[in-house]
């Protein structure tokens, strides 16, 4: 087979739930697992070992939590975006599916981003909220993982509705730049980003490595969450096939509640 | 380790009712995050698990009165959507 012929065979699998399905089973308790490690190490790395700040003392630590947190919150509105745009341009099940299990989570996170920004923003800026460019454009990046949510819920044709959440997903990226640049296209009390792929982190390695560890956990653990939640979603989806009925109906003679028992027949 | 003792780590220079807040509320929605896909899943089995034992005892009643048994096709679209 030529890298082609493979590519087209890999993106033809991709359109059967009942395989990703499995994919999602197969991957989602490791990734959630290497995540959570790497999360732990880094909170205790963080928390503990690393270095106070010069000019913010202790309370820079939220900085493992909140900036993970909120790259996480971007990162997932693009993903939503580029599954939006794959729905629309392809047709595709699965893209329908990944933005219905990666708005919740998307909400949750971004909630998570703007709280600890407040919990960072007291001690360092003197207030719980400055509506400044990055605290307005990620509220409304908050609002548009709702709306994405809603929308579903309010439009009763699950395909028009999948078409509308696309379509949404894709329009709302425009916010992703806005919220990236924000820091440096307006004057904002707001620290300008960590990390640069262009000049070395303005942190001594002590500082940064921690957090290199917590973004890598964040995003394993978002990989592996959205394929749990991913399976979900092809479950209800597909409850009336003979598959997901079979994997019901578990096997025969055997134990219900033997989850291993479901996926030898998946 | 960056503190002199455990009472020093948990004063946190004096901001400690800054980030053992923020810290706290994050595992409260990493754990959140994990237990709810992992609910919805056991919820999607036992309610579908249940319809399918019902449509079984259908389909036996039927065969016994002679009745032609079929599936609700809708009925089964009113379980929530476990995202």
């Amino acid at each position: 087979m030529t890298i082609g012929e493979r590519i087209k065979a890999w993106w033809h699998r991709l359109g059967s739930p009942r395989w990703f399905y499995r994919v999602c089973r197969a991957w989602s308790p490791w990734l959630t697992a290497v995540g959570l490690v790497a999360i732990a190490v880094a909170f205790g790395w963080g928390l503990a070992f690393a270095p106070p700040d010069y000019q913010q003392g202790n309370s820079f630590r939220i900085m493992y939590l909140h900036v993970p947190t909120a790259i996480l919150s971007e990162s997932c509105y693009v993903l939503m975006g580029v599954a939006g745009l794959v729905l629309l341009v392809w047709r595709m099940k699965i893209a329908d599916m990944v933005i219905a299990a990666a708005a919740p989570f998307g909400l949750a996170i971004t909630g998570l981003a703007l709280a600890t920004g407040m919990f960072w923003g007291r001690p360092t800026w003197g207030t719980w909220w400055e509506s400044d460019a990055r605290t307005i454009s990620v509220l409304v990046q908050f609002f548009l993982y709702f709306g994405v949510i809603a929308l579903r819920e309010a439009i009763p044709r699950a395909e028009t509705a999948g078409r509308a959440c696309a379509v949404l997903a894709v329009v709302g990226t425009v916010n992703v730049p806005i919220i990236k640049y924000s820091v440096d296209w307006w004057l904002t009390l707001h620290q300008p980003s960590t990390f640069t792929l262009t000049k070395a982190p303005a942190m001594p390695p002590s500082m940064y490595l921690p957090l290199i560890v917590s973004i890598l956990g964040f995003y394993a653990f978002f990989a592996g969450n959205l394929l749990a939640r991913v399976a979900n979603v092809i479950l209800a989806r597909e409850r009336g096939t003979q598959w997901v009925q079979s994997l019901v109906a578990g096997p025969p003679g055997g134990v219900m509640s033997c989850d291993g028992g479901r996926e030898e027949r998946a | 380790m960056s503190f002199d003792s455990f009472t020093d780590f948990l004063a946190m220079g004096g901001h400690a009712a800054y980030v053992w807040p923020a810290y706290g509320l994050g595992l409260v929605v990493l754990a959140g995050l994990v237990l709810a896909p992992a609910r919805a899943r056991r919820r999607f089995f036992a309610v579908e698990g249940e319809r399918a034992r019902r449509f079984a005892s259908t389909q036996r009643d039927a065969a016994r009165t002679g009745a032609a048994p079929r599936m609700d096709a809708e009925g089964a679209r009113d379980a929530s959507d476990p995202t």
